[in-house]
C-alpha cells in the first residue's frame, strides 16, 4: 500500500506537510479531540478530506480545514504478513490443481486497515474454506491475477499452455479461479483448444465478492472440487449457484453457459437447458443423458487469431460499419441476427462484398435462447444464398470465440460446423 | 442478604438507542418493510468467516463459527428484493433517511461530518444475509438537556436493521427479511452516574425528542434501548434489547443487584484456594449415572449425552452463596452453559435434588475424591458441545474472583437479564466498497438546523389545542405507540378526539395489563375498526370487544371478528327483541315508571352489546316504555 493512497492535491499537500501517512495514529483535533488513524481515500474523491479511522472501527472524512490540530502519535505496519506453516498433505485424498487468474475465490480483510486482499495460498484457503481439507489436497498457483474484464484472447492461451502443462500431471483435476465477467469466454477458448483434456477443468468464481460471510465463493469452490473427486468425467466445465440457496451448485459445459444476471448468485445458465450436472451436498446429479464432449483424444490446438467481429443487428444499423471490418482485414464475422437469424434488406451488398473478401459470415440469434433456422422466411433463404453459414444453437460469445480459436488452427468453415465440445445441442 | 444501597456502589449507565425510520423504505433500496402474513420466496446460505481473522482464543466465537448453521431465509416480494437478498449491490443512500438522521444530529448539538463513509459491521449469526450490518458514523458529541443537566451524546450513527428471527432450532436458523435494512438511528450516550429512573428520565427525554420530529416509528420494537452497566471496578455489561422504559429501570436495578452481588461473592472468593482448575479436575461420570433415578438424568443418557463432573476445591457453599436474593455463581454458570446449547448444571450447593438421591451424591463425591470443603458442579451434553461448555465454565469460575465480567446480556420480559455471549472485542468493521463516501452538503446541514423540531413541551400543547384534549391524554398519547393514528383516524372527523384517544390510550393499555398481547393488535386493525365505526358498520361498544379478540388471539382480523360474531340486526329484530323484554318485564315498567328504562337497558345490553349501538337501544326503549307508560 502507497504512503498516500488515494490522496491528491490539497489533501495531500496537507499529510506531506504534517509528516503523516496512511497507516499513521494521530491526535487530531476537530471541534472535538480524536485519536484516529488515517486510512486510504476512495478514488476520485475530492481533495479537502481526509479519511479517518476511529477506535470504535468507523471511517469518517474530516474537513482539512476543521482540523486545528494533528499530531503523530504511532505508525502500524500495513504490510505485515504473518507466515503460517503449511498444512500437511494427507495422503489418502486426490490431489486438485487451483490455478487463479483473477477473481479472488477468497479474501482477506484487515479490519486494521480496512484493506481486503486476496487470499491464494493454499493454506490461506483451507483456513477460509475448512471443508476442502477433507476432499481433497489443494496446490495453488497464482497464473495471473486480473479483473476478467482486461483479459484478452492472449490470456486465454496462457492458461491453457499452463493447463497443457500439467495434462499427464497427476492431478485428478483442475480448478480455475475467473473473474466472472468473462468467464463464459475463456471456458468456451479451453472447451476447444483443449477438447479432449484427459481431466476435468472446473471454472469457477464469486457473483458476491469474497470478503463478505455470505459469498457464494466458497460454496462455489467446494462444489467444483466435490465435482472433481467424485464425477467421472472430464472435460471443460463452469461451476456456479444454480439457485439463490448455497445447497444446489450447477456445472454447465464450457460452451453451453452464459452469465444472465448483473448481480444474482445464480447468474450462469446453460442455454437451451438444465445445467449439465447439479452438485448437491451429497451427491451429483448428471442431467445429460446423451454422450458429450464428442472429441475424446486429446490434441491441442492453443493458436488464436482475433481478426473476428461480433456483430449485432438491429434497427438502423449502419452497414458501412461492416466496410470498416473489412477494411481492417477481418477474416470473420458473427451476426447476431434478429429471430430465427435474419438482418435486413439494406445489408445485402456489403455481406456480397464480404463474402468476395473471403471473409466467413457465421448466423447467429440475438434471442437469448433457441436455434437459427434460415430456411422459414424469404429474407433467410436470400441471406443463405448470399453464403452466410447458419450456426444452429451455438451461443453467440462461444461462436465469436470458436471462430478466433478456428481461424488460428485450420480451416474455418469446417471447424465452425463440427461439434467439438458440445457447442451445439443435438 | 441484604438490600441495596445504589447510591454507594459506584452504579454508571451509558444509555443506546436503536430508533426506526419511518421512511417507509429501507436504507439502501425503495422496498417498504411492511410485515407479512407470508413468504413465498425462501432460500439457504452458509455464513463464514476466516479462521485467521478470529484473533485471539475467544470460545463463543470459534464456537459460533463450528456451528455453521444453514440459515433459512423467508422472504416476501413487497418488502424485499434482490438487495436484502444480498443478490444485488445496494442502492443509493435514502435521501429521507439522511435528512432525518442530520434533524436529529442537529437537534442533539452533534457535530456532523462532512463525509460520511458506510461501514460492514461482521455479523454472522445470520440476522444480515450479507454477513455484515452497514453502518454509518454521522455525527460526534453534542448534548441532551435533561431537567437542566446536559448529558453528554457519544456518537450518531445512521445504520440497517436486522432481520427478524424466527426460528432457532439446532441445525438450522430462521429469518423474516421485512424488516432487514430498515433504516435505524443509533444514539450513544455517555455513561452517567445516578438511579434508574434518572436513567429512565433520560431515556423517556430522547424517545420525546425522537418522537416529536414526527419522522420515527411508533409501536413495539420500533425502539430498543442497550444499557451498559458497571458499578466501580467492575467490567462494563452490555445488556441488549430492552423495549419498554418500565423494564429499562427495571433491568438497571437488576444488573446493579448482580453486578455488586458478584463483587461480594469475588471478595469471598479472594480468602480461597481454588482457581488451579485444570483438565485434570474434570471427570466422566456418564457411567456412574446409568442407574440413577433422576430424570433430567435418564433424559441426558437417553439422548445418547456424556455426563462430566468438575470439581472445584474449597468451593462447597460458593456455587449457591446468595448476596441478593437470585444472585448466585450458580445461576452465572448455568447460563454460561446454556450459550452451547446445554440446559443447565448441578452443583454440590443444590444437591440433593431433582431426583438424585443422598447417597447418590455421596457415592459421588468418593468417586470424585472430594473433601467435605470442596464444591463441585455435573454437566451433561452431547460430545461436540460438552468440550466448550466445559471450557466456557472454568473460565468462568477463574473469573469469578474478579468481580464482574465484561459480557453482552440480553433482556428479559422480567426485568432480569441472562448471558448472551462474551463481549466482543473491537467490531470487526472494514469499508463498504460499494457505496461511495456520502457528502453532508452546507445546504443540507442548513436544512436540518431550520427542521429541528420544536421542543416536546410545546408539541403536546399543540395537540391539546388542536383535538381539544386534556393535558394528561395528549401527553399519554404522545408517548404512546398511536399519535400518528390518532391523527389518521381523526381526520374524518367522524369520531370525537377524545373518544378515539381513551380507546388509543386507556381501553388497548387496559387489555394489555389483563395479560392479552398487544403486539396482536396491529396498527392496521385499529384503523379498520374505526373506518368500519366511522360508517355505522359497528359499534363503540364492539371495539373493545374486536381488541379483545384479536390481542387473545381468537381472530386475526376485524372482519373475521364480525363474521363470528355477525352482528347485524335488523330495525325489525330489534324490536321484536325489545317489544319481548317489555312484555316479560311489565311489572317493573309499572313499578319503576321511567327509572325502569336504566334496568332494562341493563338487560338489552347483556345480549346486544356490539351488535346495536347503546344510544340506539337506549332511544327505543325510552320510546317504547313512555308509551306504555301512557298507555
Amino acid at each position: 500500500m502507497s504512503d498516500y493512497r488515494g490522496y491528491e492535491g490539497r489533501s495531500l499537500e496537507f499529510l506531506k506537510q504534517n509528516k503523516i501517512k496512511v497507516g499513521d495514529t494521530v491526535k487530531i483535533t476537530t471541534n472535538l479531540d480524536n485519536v484516529a488513524t488515517i486510512m486510504p481515500r476512495y478514488e476520485h474523491s475530492d481533495d479537502q478530506h481526509i479519511v479517518v479511522k476511529f477506535k470504535s472501527g468507523y471511517n469518517v472524512g474530516l474537513e482539512i480545514n476543521d482540523i486545528k490540530k494533528i499530531e503523530y502519535i504511532s505508525s502500524i505496519d500495513i504490510n505485515q504478513r504473518k507466515e503460517l506453516s503449511p498444512t500437511k498433505p494427507n495422503p489418502q485424498l486426490p490431489k486438485i490443481l487451483l490455478l487463479s487468474t483473477g477473481g479472488t475465490i477468497a479474501s482477506k480483510v484487515d479490519y486494521r486497515t480496512g484493506s481486503v486482499t486476496p487470499a491464494l495460498s493454499a493454506h490461506d484457503l483451507y483456513s477460509i474454506v475448512p471443508e476442502l481439507d477433507g476432499i481433497a489436497n489443494i496446490d495453488a498457483e497464482v497464473l495471473f491475477s486480473e479483473y476478467s474484464e482486461n483479459l484478452t484472447p492472449e490470456h486465454w492461451k496462457k492458461i491453457a499452455e499452463r493447463l497443457d502443462h500439467y495434462s499427464k500431471s497427476d492431478y485428478r483435476g483442475v480448478i480455475v479461479a475467473h473473474g466472472t465477467d468473462t468467464m463464459q469466454y475463456t471456458a468456451a477458448f479451453l472447451s476447444f483448444a483443449l477438447a479432449g483434456f484427459p481431466i476435468p477443468v472446473v471454472l469457477v468464481g464469486s457473483q458476491r465478492s469474497s470478503d463478505r460471510p455470505s459469498s457464494d465463493a466458497a460454496s462455489n469452490l467446494i462444489a467444483a472440487t466435490k465435482f472433481i473427486v467424485k464425477s467421472n468425467t472430464n472435460g471443460i466445465f463452469v461451476s456456479m449457484h444454480h439457485t439463490e440457496s448455497d445447497d444446489d451448485i450447477a456445472c454447465h459445459f464450457g460452451t453451453r453457459v452464459r452469465k444472465n444476471h448483473t448481480s444474482k448468485r445464480n447468474a450462469f445458465e446453460t442455454v437451451g437447458g438444465a445445467p449439465a450436472f447439479i452438485i448437491k451436498q451429497d451427491e451429483i446429479i448428471q442431467n445429460t443423458k446423451s454422450q458429450y464432449f464428442k472429441q475424446r483424444q486429446y490434441t491441442p490446438k492453443i493458436n488464436v487469431d482475433t481478426r473476428v467481429a461480433l456483430v449485432k443487428y438491429h434497427p438502423g444499423y449502419d452497414p458501412k460499419l461492416v466496410q470498416d471490418l473489412i477494411n481492417h482485414g477481418y477474416k470473420a464475422i458473427i451476426l447476431e441476427g434478429t429471430g430465427l437469424g435474419h438482418i435486413g434488406k439494406n445489408m445485402y451488398d456489403i455481406i456480397k462484398k464480404a463474402k468476395e473478401s473471403q471473409i466467413f459470415l457465421g448466423m447467429t440469434s440475438q434471442c437469448h435462447d433457441g436455434r437459427v433456422n434460415m430456411a422459414i422466411y424469404e429474407s433467410g433463404r436470400d441471406l443463405l444464398h448470399l453464403g452466410i453459414t447458419p450456426l444452429s444453437d451455438m451461443i453467440s460469445e462461444t461462436a465469436l470465440v470458436k471462430a478466433m480459436w478456428a481461424l488460428g488452427n485450420g480451416k474455418v468453415d469446417d471447424l465452425m460446423l463440427a461439434n467439438i465440445a458440445s457447442e451445439y445441442t443435438e | 442478604m441484604s438490600e441495596i444501597e445504589i447510591d454507594k456502589i459506584g452504579l454508571k449507565v451509558g444509555l443506546e438507542i436503536h430508533q426506526q425510520l419511518a421512511t417507509n423504505k429501507k436504507l439502501f433500496c425503495s422496498c417498504n418493510p411492511i410485515e407479512s402474513e407470508e413468504y413465498p420466496i425462501r432460500f439457504f446460505r452458509r455464513l463464514r468467516l476466516a479462521k485467521s481473522e478470529l484473533g485471539k482464543y475467544d470460545p463463543a466465537a470459534v464456537f459460533e463459527s463450528s456451528k455453521s448453521k444453514l440459515i433459512s431465509y423467508n422472504a416476501n416480494p413487497q418488502s424485499s428484493c434482490l438487495v436484502d437478498y444480498d443478490d444485488e449491490p445496494p442502492h443509493n443512500l435514502d435521501n429521507d433517511a439522511k435528512t432525518t438522521a442530520l434533524i436529529i444530529a442537529s437537534a442533539l448539538h452533534s457535530d456532523i461530518f462532512s463525509e460520511v463513509h458506510v461501514m460492514r459491521k461482521i455479523v454472522i449469526d445470520g440476522s444480515n444475509t450479507s454477513g455484515f450490518q452497514r453502518t454509518m458514523l454521522v455525527a460526534n458529541g453534542g448534548y441532551l438537556e435533561v431537567e437542566q443537566k446536559k448529558i453528554g451524546v457519544q456518537s450518531i450513527c445512521l445504520e440497517e436493521d436486522a432481520a427478524k428471527l424466527l426460528k432457532d432450532t439446532e441445525a438450522v436458523r430462521e429469518y423474516s427479511l421485512d424488516r432487514l435494512g430498515t433504516p435505524l438511528v443509533e444514539i450513544a450516550l455517555d455513561p452517567v452516574e445516578g438511579t434508574p429512573s434518572d436513567v429512565k428520565k433520560i431515556a423517556l427525554t430522547l424517545g420525546r425528542l425522537l418522537r416529536v420530529t414526527r419522522r420515527v416509528t411508533r409501536g413495539i420494537g420500533s425502539i430498543r434501548q442497550d444499557v451498559n452497566v458497571s458499578v466501580s471496578g467492575g467490567g462494563i455489561v452490555e445488556v441488549k434489547g430492552v423495549q419498554q422504559l418500565d423494564q429499562l429501570e427495571e433491568v438497571i436495578r437488576y444488573e446493579a443487584r448482580r453486578q455488586h452481588g458478584l463483587q461480594l461473592i469475588a471478595e469471598k472468593l479472594r480468602k480461597i484456594q481454588f482457581d488451579d482448575l485444570t483438565k485434570e479436575d474434570i471427570l466422566d461420570v456418564t457411567s456412574f449415572f446409568e442407574s440413577s433415578k433422576s430424570k433430567v438424568i435418564q433424559k441426558s443418557l437417553k439422548d445418547k449425552a456424556l455426563i462430566k463432573a468438575l470439581k472445584v476445591k474449597n468451593f462447597a457453599g460458593m456455587f449457591g452463596y446468595e448476596p441478593y436474593p437470585g444472585i448466585r455463581l450458580g445461576k452465572e454458570l448455568g447460563q454460561q452453559v446454556r450459550f452451547f446449547g446445554i440446559g443447565g448444571i448441578f452443583h454440590s450447593d443444590e444437591l440433593p435434588n431433582y431426583g438424585i438421591e443422598k447417597e447418590e451424591v455421596e457415592q459421588l463425591r468418593k468417586t470424585l475424591k472430594t473433601e467435605e470443603l470442596d464444591g463441585f458442579l455435573i454437566i451433561a451434553g452431547s460430545k461436540d458441545k460438552i468440550e466448550f461448555a466445559i471450557d466456557a465454565v472454568i473460565n468462568r469460575i477463574k473469573e469469578a474472583k474478579n468481580g464482574v465480567p465484561a459480557e453482552t446480556r440480553a433482556a428479559t420480559p422480567a426485568g432480569e437479564t441472562v448471558f448472551l455471549r462474551p463481549r466482543p472485542g473491537a467490531s470487526r468493521m472494514y469499508p463498504e466498497t460499494d457505496i461511495p463516501p456520502i457528502m453532508i452538503s452546507k445546504n443540507e446541514l442548513e436544512f436540518a438546523k431550520n427542521n429541528i423540531p420544536k421542543p416536546w413541551d410545546s408539541a403536546i400543547s399543540e395537540i391539546q389545542t388542536k383535538y381539544n384534549l386534556n393535558k394528561q391524554l395528549s401527553e399519554q398519547l404522545f408517548d404512546s405507540d398511536y399519535l400518528d393514528l390518532f391523527e389518521s383516524i381523526c381526520t374524518d372527523k367522524a369520531n370525537s378526539p377524545n373518544f378515539v384517544a381513551s380507546i388509543l390510550c386507556s381501553t388497548i393499555t387496559n387489555l394489555g395489563r389483563r395479560g392479552l398481547d398487544a403486539t396482536l393488535l396491529k396498527s392496521e386493525h385499529i384503523a379498520r375498526s374505526f373506518e368500519l365505526l366511522s360508517d355505522g358498520k359497528i359499534t363503540k361498544e364492539s371495539l373493545e370487544m374486536i381488541y379483545e379478540s384479536i390481542m387473545s388471539g381468537k381472530t386475526k382480523s376485524v372482519e373475521e371478528f364480525i363474521e363470528k360474531h355477525s352482528s347485524s340486526m335488523s330495525e325489525g329484530e330489534l324490536e321484536h327483541f325489545l317489544d319481548d323484554l317489555i312484555k316479560n318485564n311489565l311489572d317493573i315498567i309499572k313499578k319503576q315508571g321511567s327509572h325502569s328504562s336504566s334496568i332494562l337497558m341493563g338487560m338489552a345490553m347483556k345480549s346486544l352489546r356490539g351488535k346495536v349501538a347503546g344510544e340506539k337501544i337506549n332511544k327505543l326503549l325510552e320510546m317504547k316504555i313512555s308509551k306504555i307508560l301512557e298507555e
